[in-house]
């Protein structure tokens, strides 16, 4: 059989051969890579930047980028220790109120969607672009973390919350459960919706979409929106793991978040890539911390690698485009 | 002499050219004619080193030549005007001409004026009268190809070729051009000439090729041929285009349009539009024509809810009064807009032909339906005859007239009761402008109503029922069918 690297299957396909490649050469050099208990930690390691990438999937999609997703997370994370531990209270008013676990994660999500529509507001009421209307939310959310916590972590959250981040269901850390879905709901989104097909359109060409009738504003308000909401899942998945919220947590998060989507395929012009392209960049990403970690790489040179793995996929992306 | 012998192209699924040969005289105007699809561009691309891997030989003065790139066809002489403006809107109309061959001062810093001043001279050659530190932005199309045409004539190429060079100027920009060209070929410049428009060829080709569906068709000079003859070769049949000489009545008033101003957002004491009304009839063709920068574009734009806030006006749809902010309340109005600029505006390029035609029937929040998308999309394949392997093909693999038809399709799924149509047939060939000619008589017969927009007096002739001349952003006349002639349409057109 003729079997040529511009094969159709195999150009759709080159992320998961890649991941293969990366998971065989990890597991010939080091044995303790392919146990169970290693490759479910990956897989809960990985869920948190899952959740966040498929966010920013669709945000980049759409032609633009979020810096901020790392500072909400930790804004989130900490609103959610601190409603779970302290509860809300009103002084003025004598009042007190207390926080289930379920209701903690729902302020927190709503608070991380709130922060991504302020920043799809600034973006399509000013007309101001993504990176710097998302690099204002970055060091303001950060900011606001700091002021929250003082910059003390808050820990001990019960062991209820703690499960969401330890647990097991079925056999597979709730995690791995958690990101699962967010990724089915958004895979969703982007092939069966018209709200999916909006964020395609807008991306290949924002004028031509808005002559078409698209209410633009309001899909990348949308957008934002989701985005900083699944920050803030993550920002719960990170705090119950560690059953503390630590006032950096997230911190530049956003980098690897951007880097799983550049890997998966998406390109941040905007238009073109998937949703599983993202998830499969995460997983590659992940892997490849676990594998240089196992392998005992000094954590300097992990960052150099992990660098040159993004250049590598983003140039390859590119030949892919230029033989087209 | 540029020679190609046995040139073929292929794209993954389509054979774009096969074995095609071409000889190009020095001296002379070498047209190449062929419809839509049938390869031009594809070989003007090979010619300027865009597209590097193909079969076959370019001979350049007998000698074979190999170009891995642009550049390098620039160097060898050749230079290309293409028919998509390929200028950098942000950068001045000076910066844009030198762009990559900047003069400089003996400093090794940008001379300016120099620049400017040759720039300026240039534009005196060719009759464009802007200012070279105007941005490109700020310019119509027709000025921007004067632009490009300026490019090419200062990068002292020997072999010039022209693209449909002429499909977006006003008949005395053409005019200018032709004047050029003449002067060019007293100066031994190798001239290939694309264009789909027979007057203009038999003025100033002395030699023709025709392509058909990629291969060649036949070759000779102007003179020894007739315009039938040609038109045969390029379609494989005859194709007339006449005038529409009656109107019928039409009784019922679908869109109208009051004191319709625009004002200009950087120039406050000129207005692009005023106080323009109009009434548009159900199953009507309304033609406007009117010379570049005449308004004919703003006004469609402004009643589709492109300028809410530079423009006041009262319209009118069905009798009810309305005021559009943004396209989506035209289109919710029942109105439809096919945009000039089909790469731009009409189309995202990036997505398949399906997911084009059915964006703007789209619901805001729903579920896709891909089948009846698919359904609906192969049903406008078949009927708009757009040359394509699939739905599925991607936008960006179409060429020009497909593209166009995609648009047209975009647009008639949303079942529109007014369709504006902005320069339709733009550089598409004469058989797919029949066809678009033919569907939008069947539109208006089937009682949509058409505003359309034209530069081609030819075109507003053979489908108007009515016709409004525009000049200086104010409704100049108005024709029935049977009172207008090239002449008074041109008359009122001009500028006072």
């Amino acid at each position: 059989m003729n079997i040529s690297l511009n094969h159709p299957l195999i150009k759709k396909s080159q992320s998961l051969i890649a991941l293969f490649i990366l998971c065989l050469f990890i597991s010939l050099l080091s044995d303790k890579f392919m146990t169970s208990t290693n490759l479910w930690n990956v897989l809960r390691q990985i869920s948190v930047n899952v959740c966040i990438s498929v966010g920013m999937t669709l945000v980049v999609l759409m032609a633009g980028i979020d810096l901020s997703v790392g500072s909400i997370l930790g804004l989130t994370a900490a609103i959610c220790a601190g409603l779970l531990k302290n509860g809300l209270v009103f002084e003025s008013m004598n009042l007190f109120v207390g926080f289930t676990v379920l209701g903690a994660i729902l302020a927190a999500m709503l608070i991380g969607m709130a922060l991504g529509l302020f920043n799809g507001w600034v973006i399509t009421k000013f007309a101001i672009p993504p990176f710097v209307a998302t690099l204002a939310m970055l060091t303001i959310a950060r900011g606001l973390t700091m002021l929250y916590t003082e910059g003390i972590p808050i820990s001990n959250l019960g062991p209820e919350f703690e499960f969401i981040g330890s647990g097991w269901i079925l056999g597979i850390p709730v995690p791995v459960w958690i990101s699962l879905i967010m990724v089915l709901i958004v895979v969703f989104l982007t092939n069966k919706t018209t709200f999916g097909r909006f964020i395609y359109a807008i991306g290949g060409n924002e004028r031509a979409a808005f002559l078409s009738g698209i209410s633009i504003n309001k899909i990348k308000l949308t957008v934002y929106g989701i985005a900083g909401m699944m920050a803030a899942v993550g920002g719960v998945l990170v705090t119950s793991r560690l059953n503390s919220a630590q006032p950096n947590a997230g911190m530049s998060y956003e980098l690897d978040s951007i880097a799983a989507v550049v890997i998966g395929g998406t390109s941040l012009s905007g238009g073109v890539g998937t949703v599983t392209g993202t998830v499969i960049g995460a997983v590659i990403i992940g892997v490849l911390n676990n594998g240089l970690v196992l392998l005992d790489v000094s954590p300097f040179w992990q960052q150099v690698v992990k660098g040159i793995v993004i250049l590598l996929a983003v140039i390859i992306d590119k030949m892919n485009q230029k033989n087209k | 002499m540029l020679e190609a012998v046995k040139i073929s192209k292929e794209f993954p699924g389509v054979k774009v050219l096969n074995e095609v040969n071409f000889k190009f005289y020095p001296g002379k105007v070498n047209a190449i004619l062929g419809e839509n699809g049938a390869g031009k561009s594809t070989l003007l691309k090979i010619l300027t080193g865009a597209y590097t891997q193909y079969d076959g030989e370019i001979k350049l003065n007998g000698k074979t030549v190999s170009f891995s790139n642009i550049k390098e066809a620039q160097n060898a002489g050749i230079a290309i005007i293409h028919q998509e403006l390929n200028l950098i809107p942000e950068l001045s109309v000076t910066e844009n001409l030198f762009l990559g061959r900047e003069m400089l001062t003996p400093l090794g810093l940008l001379d300016t004026k120099k620049m400017e001043a040759e720039a300026q001279q240039i534009f005196e050659k060719i009759q464009l009268h802007v200012n070279p530190k105007t941005l490109v932005q700020k310019l119509k199309v027709g000025e921007q190809q004067l632009v490009e045409i300026a490019k090419a004539l200062l990068s002292n190429a020997d072999i010039i070729l022209m693209d449909e060079p002429t499909s977006a100027l006003s008949d005395k920009e053409i005019e200018n051009l032709h004047r050029i060209i003449e002067q060019l070929k007293v100066e031994g410049k190798t001239i290939v000439y694309i264009s789909h428009k027979m007057d203009e060829l038999f003025r100033i080709a002395e030699n023709y090729t025709v392509l058909r569906d990629g291969n060649t068709i036949d070759a000779g000079e102007m003179k020894a041929t007739t315009e039938q003859d040609l038109i045969r070769k390029m379609v494989g049949r005859e194709v007339l285009i006449e005038k529409k000489n009656s109107e019928s009545q039409f009784d019922t008033s679908i869109l109208k349009v009051n004191n319709l101003n625009l004002s200009n957002p950087n120039n406050k004491t000129r207005k692009l539009l005023q106080d323009i009304s109009f009434e548009l009839k159900k199953g009507e063709i309304l033609g406007i024509f009117g010379l570049m920068g005449a308004g004919r574009t703003e006004l469609l734009e402004t009643i589709f809810g492109m300028h809410p806030n530079n423009s006041q006006y009262a319209i009118e749809v069905n009798g009810t009064n309305t005021f559009h902010k943004k396209p989506k309340d035209a289109i919710e109005n029942g109105l439809a807009f096919v945009t000039e600029d089909r790469k731009t505006e009409g189309l995202v390029l990036g997505m398949d032909i399906s997911a084009n035609i059915s964006l703007t029937g789209l619901k805001s929040v729903g579920l896709l339906n891909n089948t009846k998308d698919k359904a609906a999309s192969q049903n406008y394949i078949e009927k708009l005859r757009i040359k394509t392997p699939s739905e599925t093909q991607l936008c960006q693999n179409l060429s020009g007239g497909n593209q166009q038809k995609v648009v047209l399709a975009k647009w008639l799924t949303t079942n529109p009761q007014i369709l504006m149509m902005d320069e339709p047939t733009r550089g598409i060939d004469i058989n797919a402008k029949n066809e678009i000619y033919n569907l939008i008589k069947e539109l208006a017969a089937n009682q949509m109503s058409i505003l359309l927009v034209s530069s081609e007096i030819p075109e507003i002739l053979a489908l108007s029922d009515r016709i409004l001349v525009m000049a200086e952003g104010k409704i100049k006349a108005s024709y029935l069918a049977s009172e207008a002639n090239e002449d008074k349409l041109l008359k009122s057109a001009l500028p006072e």
